[in-house]
């Protein structure tokens, strides 16, 4: 077909696109650039859009005052078992939902999808007492349960998007082989899903690697902090140190920048199979 | 409203009756149970539990500093938020939050996706770059803002100094009033993606043949869009504004991070309220105050929906 976009329109498409894309780099660009600047050069006036000199100054503070390594294991740690277990157990109740029609299926639904509406603050104070109880204050397990909570109902509904894409054919025909349904899940439809099961880990991962306010809550000793609660405790004090922070941000985004444009295809699916299906 | 999790298993359980082209065995009930199980466990005792918890805290005086007395109050922690001078402004807040940061949101999201509809060189690259605030979290986001919005040495007041638009460093976050509007602008600029994702996704599931046909009944391009394509993906539309309505209604990050809700709690909404209410280990005015976004939500969903209905019939 012959593209009859009229000159002007390509004009405004290129220059609007161009136009966002700068925008959207900038605020990146920035945090990098003051994270290389010398830390005598960052408050500065006139403002400097290159460094005078590049500088890593603020990156070895961040792992000499404070003990930034410990909190990135400590968010790495967390988040991909979390992660993990999430993504496993979704698996089995987005198979369910995909597949089978029952009754109370809608309500299934409704009970995951309710989880992400009500305000999240409202449950901090039992989670604290309840967790006081059974002994997981400050405890990076007892975080990596909340976590895996947390995640778990809007990964099932990622799944389900994914499983729908995989015919019901290829699972019957291996249970008419004899396997049973857990093996044929296991065997046959987890290395099609494959992409789609690592996209529901990365974003879960992501979510994990970034969520403040429960590890706020219930995260107290400086060693277990993961780096989100390190990076509020770093806003809290009355002047922040903004190169050690904009260090901090770099460090803090690349992975999850790096993971996510690596499966950004499928996470994108994911994501949109679940709102265009509704 | 809200199914507990052994109702659900047990109403699963009773639901084997046969299905139209296969059979329902028991043993397929036992299998949707056991699937499901893991998933409601975890949910049921981390999330639902500690959830009716707080729920019930809305009706007791439940300070961190006395949990050997909690009375129940009825609906005192309700009043106690409703006669405080920042509720109306906090609610006010978090209206104009929704609607300031959501219609930009949509608006320049939509003219992303219209730009991204057709294939060009480099498309899935320039859609991986611009798409990477997704993975950042809405706390750093506030802080990359906070500095860029500083009013010392932020790079927004030298960029507005240097093309002559102020004379003098803007007081950012230093006024409510344009705290509020800073908050909103990273806002926008971090919500953008979504929808251009979303609207990307419904403007390629209208298939080409339907465009070609009104092109051929001697639609221009811009009726094409406002009387085949748009109509076509309405339904997405509407459920994606109305999970985003919700969303960003409940989206305290950025705003903590950048104000805290200062100065002088001018810049909360009712999410960051509750932040400084559970930091201060108020827990029933807290929770008092999650029923209340609920109920405003829920009402919210049920207007829009039946407007919506009502337009869509006649």
């Amino acid at each position: 077909m012959i593209d009859r976009t009229p000159n002007y329109l390509r004009f405004l498409k290129v220059f609007g696109l161009g136009l966002w894309m700068l925008i959207t780099l900038f605020p990146l660009y920035w945090i990098l650039l003051t994270s290389f600047k010398r830390p005598d050069q960052i408050a500065e006036y006139p403002v400097r859009y290159w460094p005078r000199e590049f500088s890593l100054d603020n990156y070895a503070s961040l792992f000499q005052k404070a003990d930034f390594a410990q909190y990135m294991l400590n968010s790495l740690t967390v988040a991909s078992g979390a992660a993990l277990v999430a993504t496993s157990i979704a698996l089995l109740s987005g198979y369910v939902l995909s597949r089978f029609t029952f009754r109370s299926k809608g309500a299934v639904m409704i009970a995951f999808l309710v989880t992400q509406m009500i305000p999240a603050f409202i449950a901090l104070g039992p989670l604290y007492q309840m967790f006081t109880t059974l002994g997981l204050v400050d405890s990076r397990f007892g975080l990596v349960l909340i976590y895996i909570a947390m995640t778990i109902p809007f990964s099932s509904i990622m799944l389900r998007g994914f499983f729908d894409n995989v015919p019901d054919s290829l699972e019957e025909a291996a249970m008419v082989d004899g396997l049973t349904r857990m093996s044929a899940l296991w065997r046959v439809i987890v290395p099609v899903m494959l992409p789609g099961i690592i996209a529901t880990f990365i974003f879960n991962f992501v979510n994990v690697w970034n969520e403040l306010f429960l590890s706020v809550t219930l995260i107290n000793s400086d060693a277990k902090k993961t780096i989100p609660t390190a990076l509020n405790g770093f806003i809290s004090s009355f002047n922040i140190e903004w190169g050690p922070m904009s260090a901090a941000a770099v460090l803090t985004i690349l992975p999850t920048m790096v993971l996510f444009a690596f499966a950004s295809r499928w996470i994108v699916a994911g994501l949109t199979q679940g709102a265009t299906k509704g | 409203m809200m199914a507990t999790p052994h109702k659900a298993s047990r109403a699963i359980a009773a639901s084997n009756r046969p299905r139209a082209h296969r059979p329902f065995t028991g043993r397929t009930a036992w299998t949707i149970v056991g699937f499901l199980a893991p998933a409601f466990l975890f949910v049921a005792i981390f999330t639902y539990y500690p959830l009716l918890v707080g729920g019930r805290m809305a009706f007791h005086q439940w300070s961190l500093w006395n949990l050997n007395e909690t009375p129940f109050v009825g609906l005192g922690n309700f009043r106690t938020l409703i006669v405080d001078p920042l509720f109306t402004h906090t609610m006010l807040n978090s209206a104009l939050w929704v609607i300031g940061s959501l219609i930009p949101q949509f608006v320049i999201g939509f003219l992303i996706a219209l730009g991204l509809r057709k294939k060009f060189r480099f498309r899935g690259l320039y859609q991986a770059v611009v798409f990477y605030p997704w993975a950042v979290s809405g706390f750093l986001i506030g802080i990359l803002f906070r500095w860029m919005f500083n009013s010392e040495f932020g790079v927004v007041n030298d960029l507005l100094m240097r093309t002559g638009i102020v004379d003098t460093p803007v007081p950012w976050l230093a006024n409510p009033k344009l705290a509020f509007l800073a908050v909103i602008i990273a806002n926008v600029w971090y919500g953008v993606a979504f929808f251009a994702i979303m609207i990307l996704a419904a403007l390629q599931s209208v298939p080409d043949e339907l465009r070609e046909a009104a092109a051929i009944d001697g639609a221009g391009r811009y009726r094409t869009l406002f009387q085949v394509v748009i109509p076509t993906i309405r339904s997405t539309l509407v459920l994606t504004v109305l999970l985003r309505v919700i969303w960003i209604f409940n989206f305290p990050d950025i705003i903590f991070a950048m104000t805290s809700g200062g100065p002088g709690n001018q810049t909360h909404i009712a999410t960051t309220w509750m932040i400084q209410f559970t930091q201060q280990g108020q827990y029933g005015l807290a929770s008092a105050l999650g029923f209340i976004v609920v109920g405003v939500l829920t009402v919210f969903t049920g207007i829009y929906l039946a407007l919506l209905s009502r337009e869509g019939k006649s």
